[in-house]
């Protein structure tokens, strides 16, 4: 039995301590924006906040879990796709297959959290999420946009082509 | 793949019943807006063609809230073919596309359509290109009759009649008729006989870097993958396929994993698969770990990289080989030039490490069999799907998901047929099969390892007078699919050293030619990886080309041009890039230039890598310009995203990944050891799309091909010397 609180909501899950996060996420809670890639927090695919932090939640035992310890999902960023960075992927078109999104999203909401108005070195360095479909261009034309506060949705695809 | 029949016939009667799957469909009177099947989460959803309004034909739907609903058979999987596909019907239909939806038809609608959609695979870069003849003839048919509806009702002379933004007016009367008003009676006429089609450069809608129609889903979490899939009574199973690849279960052992927590069942799915069902994945996969298997001994299991990379040198000097390509006497030529160029290049093995593991889920009773596949081949998901269930192709349906990644992986239904033996062991209860990563890693289809034996002469003046490739490797075709090997061989080895123009033709013209492949498979399993072996073979002539141009010691890009003036396509795309990256203008210190070109997919491509190595043998690549001519360009922005996909899978393969083989086993089964290019090592990439017109190209693929070889040429710039073997982590480019 573990007790959370996953995008605000107080929840008790039956479920053995060992089992991943992601999984509790996925299966128990029916939450499925959160994605499995690789199981080894290698892909970041599962990226969650926990109390504000960008974690990979595949290699979070249930168990290690307190009620106290607020997670928020990609259901749970905005309620209707209104976040910043949302708004910022929509205008820059960043998904190809979008498998990984959410978990680029997730990330870069808590980069601009924690730094409001990333350089491209910040961007480097904290947006490590694998993108097989290579979208990294775009997510970093999208992290910036986001922290100009721009990325409205509707707006024109004006990619910037050199 | 060509199109086929160019005539689209709608069966006049019981379409709907057919189409609608027993559910309410109405015509011009439904009601409401047609919400996305994938929108949202529902338990039990079958995503399957069912838009609320009116089928004007296959391709169209229109409701009587205007919108329209295109209806794509291609596999969306993040290449932008389904906004390109309603893209290009839409403009045929001169609609609204602020009111374009669109649906996957499922392959057993088109099966009892009699393929009224033509093709569902979508592998080749043939999405556009194969398809983009007979959906545009769609969009206009219909458009001719929602027209052909207004003058009826107006009683006026079609000729006197206009479709205009979703709409047709009679301007002389100045009267208007929505499409969504006309399309009940639209849907009874006999479509027309022959449409003509816009010229390209009329286009408003197609040819517009217009945005993609898939992004909302995908922001939110909200896009449903095969992994998501959920069921009413669903359980889920975890799957373990022999780790020496090809090897027997002799025994295995479940009463240790009966009683573990949620088990339900331990199956044998073929001679080397076992998989354990559970409530939920987490504890099949718990209990698979734990599951004690046996296996039989093989020869397989002695086998390591090492042996195969011997088995594949020795192909390169054998005395048989494959001809791919010919003319004049190339090894004559050579022994008699004044000065030969020699060097023997490899590449690995690579997976394609789809973000979303392979999955399938099935649901199979006494007399039905359904299945939820990420597929790039729906038809073939289906076939699967008899096959392994033992029902007839109608008695089977698949609904397709949108893959997270297939980059050719998900042409192959190894997880389908899985997926339906396993759920055929449980009938009425519907099996969610994933496999981890690890299993993902060691079961896949691979980009064949090969290696290279380059052979080149040069006169006195530094002209090329004859040239030699002989390629040693696995072939796809003879592994996958030998009965259509031509003459014994396998002619896709040679994509982009072809003689014949069109689809993957060499652009150079050199006096005496010898492409050959000797054929040296392994127990390793291969398959087309996005590119398939343009990327091989323009790695072997793009980065020998540089090694014969300094011999000869001419400029890289002069040494190409002069040989290209017979291939005025190759050169142009060549050209392009070189002018748009400065090719020969001064650069900052120690950075390098290199540049490649090729041809595959229909499309010519072309690319200038700007990089520098540091006294550590680190490489930066700053800044890369491709180019890629496909003819006629859909949507350019989704162009660019290909380009720039490109450089991710093709750069990123040749920086850091191999699959080696130990023991008969895969050694890399994570993302730890196959290292997976992030964002920080990501190029600035800049995109010239090139449009010389007249012909449709491909995009997924093209310009993969030329990522590596632009990079490994600006490498051999700063380091003075080539790099030919893969990936570039195993090697040393200290400055020497």
């Amino acid at each position: 039995m573990a007790k959370l609180n996953v995008n605000g909501k107080p929840l008790d899950v039956k479920v053995d301590d060992d089992t991943p996060l992601l999984w509790v996420l996925r299966e128990q809670l029916g939450m499925t924006g959160t994605k499995y890639g690789c199981g080894v927090a290698q892909c970041g695919a599962c990226s969650v906040h926990l109390n504000g932090e960008v974690q990979r939640s595949c290699a979070i035992p249930v168990g290690s879990l307190q009620a106290t310890n607020k997670i928020v999902t990609i259901e749970g960023l905005s309620r209707d796709g209104s976040h910043p960075v949302q708004k910022a992927w929509a205008t820059v078109d960043v998904p190809q297959c979008g498998y990984c999104q959410s978990g680029q999203i997730m990330a870069a909401a808590a980069l601009l959290k924690k730094t409001p108005k990333p350089t491209d070195t910040d961007i480097d360095a904290a947006m490590t999420n694998i993108c097989r479909c290579g979208t990294y261009q775009r997510i970093r034309a999208a992290v910036h946009l986001a922290a100009k506060g721009g990325g409205k949705s509707g707006a024109s695809t004006a990619q910037k082509k050199a | 793949m060509t199109s086929q029949s160019t005539t689209l016939r709608t069966p006049k009667v019981s379409r709907r019943k057919v189409l609608a799957g027993g559910a309410a469909l109405g015509t011009g009177l439904a009601l409401g807006f047609h919400v996305p099947a994938l929108a949202k989460a529902p338990e039990g959803f079958r995503p399957m063609a069912k838009a609320a309004g009116t089928e004007v034909n296959a391709w169209v739907v229109v409701g009587t809230d205007e919108t329209v609903t295109i209806r794509i058979a291609r596999t969306e999987m993040g290449q932008g073919t389904l906004t390109g596909l309603a893209q290009l019907v839409a403009e045929e239909l001169n609609c609204d596309w602020k009111k374009v939806r669109t649906e996957y038809p499922t392959p057993g609608q088109n099966l009892a359509r009699k393929r009224v959609w033509h093709d569902f695979s979508t592998g080749g870069s043939r999405g556009i290109r194969g398809s983009q003849d007979y959906v545009r003839k769609g969009g206009a048919m219909a458009r001719e009759m929602l027209i052909q509806a207004a003058a009826t009702q107006w009683k006026v002379p079609v000729a006197e009649c206009k479709a205009v933004g979703g709409a047709v007016v009679h301007e002389a009367s100045k009267r208007k008729l929505t499409y969504g008003k006309l399309a009940v009676a639209a849907s009874k006429l006999e479509p027309p006989k022959d449409v003509k089609l816009k010229d390209p450069k009329d286009w408003t809608i197609a040819g517009k870097p217009l945005k993609r129609l898939d992004t909302t889903d995908k922001l939110t979490g909200k896009q449903l993958y095969g992994v998501d899939i959920k069921l009413p009574g669903m359980l889920n199973a975890a799957i373990k396929d022999a780790p020496v690849i090809g090897t027997p279960v002799k025994s295995y052992d479940e009463s240790k994993v009966l009683s573990m927590p949620g088990v339900k069942k331990v199956v044998k799915v073929n001679a080397t698969t076992v998989a354990v069902v559970a409530e939920t994945w987490w504890q099949a996969k718990k209990a698979l770990d734990a599951l004690p298997v046996v296996y039989e001994d093989t020869p397989n299991a002695k086998v390591t990289s090492a042996d195969i990379a011997a088995r594949l040198r020795e192909g390169l000097d054998a005395k048989e080989a494959f001809v791919g390509n010919k003319n004049g006497d190339a090894l004559a030529a050579i022994a008699g030039a004044a000065k030969k160029v020699e060097a023997i290049y490899a590449t690995p093995f690579l997976h394609h490490a789809c973000m979303e593991p392979m999955n399938a889920t099935a649901l199979v009773t006494a007399n039905k069999c359904e299945v939820w596949s990420p597929t790039q081949n729906g038809e073939g998901s289906l076939a699967a799907a008899s096959e392994a269930s033992g029902l007839p192709l109608d008695k089977c349906e698949v609904y397709k998901m949108p893959p997270g990644g297939g980059f050719g992986r998900r042409g192959r239904q190894d997880y389908v047929t899985q997926a339906v033996t396993i759920a055929k062991q449980m009938p009425g209860t519907p099996i969610k099969l994933i496999w981890s990563r690890e299993e993902d890693m060691m079961h896949g289809y691979n980009r064949p390892i090969t290696q290279c034996k380059l052979t080149a002469g040069l006169d006195a003046q530094g002209n090329l007078v004859g040239f030699h490739a002989r390629i040693s490797g696995p072939s796809i075709v003879a592994y996958q699919n030998p009965s259509v090997l031509q003459g014994g061989g396998d002619i896709r080895m040679f994509q982009g050293f072809w003689a014949d123009p069109g689809e993957a033709q060499i652009g150079y013209t050199i006096p005496n030619l010898l492409v050959e492949h000797a054929q040296r498979a392994t127990h390793v399993p291969v398959g087309p990886w996005r590119g398939v072996n343009t990327n091989q073979n323009a790695v072997y002539l793009e980065c020998f080309m540089d090694e014969v141009a300094k011999a000869a010691g001419k400029d890289p890009l002069a040494f190409r041009r002069a040989l290209m003036g017979n291939h005025p396509k190759h050169l142009g795309v060549l050209n392009a890039v070189a002018e748009k990256a400065g090719w020969g203008k001064p650069l900052p210190a120690g950075v390098h230039r290199g540049i490649a070109q090729h041809m595959g997919y229909g499309s010519y491509s072309a690319a200038v890598a700007e990089v520098s190595v540091d006294n550590r043998g680190r490489v930066k690549v700053h800044r890369m310009v491709l180019g890629v001519d496909c003819g006629v360009a859909v949507n350019p922005d989704q162009i660019a995203a290909q380009v720039e996909g490109s450089v991710a899978l093709g750069l990123g393969a040749a920086m850091y990944q191999e699959l080696t083989v130990k023991d008969g086993k895969v050694v890399e089964t994570n993302f730890d050891t196959y290292e997976i290019m992030r964002l920080a090592a990501f190029p600035r990439v800049e995109t010239v799309v090139v449009q010389s017109g007249g012909f449709w190209g491909g995009v997924g693929e093209p310009t993969i091909c030329v990522a590596a070889p632009s990079v490994l040429n600006a490498i051999h710039a700063a380091i003075g010397r080539p790099v030919r073997s893969l990936p570039l982590k195993n090697v040393d480019l200290r400055s020497a």
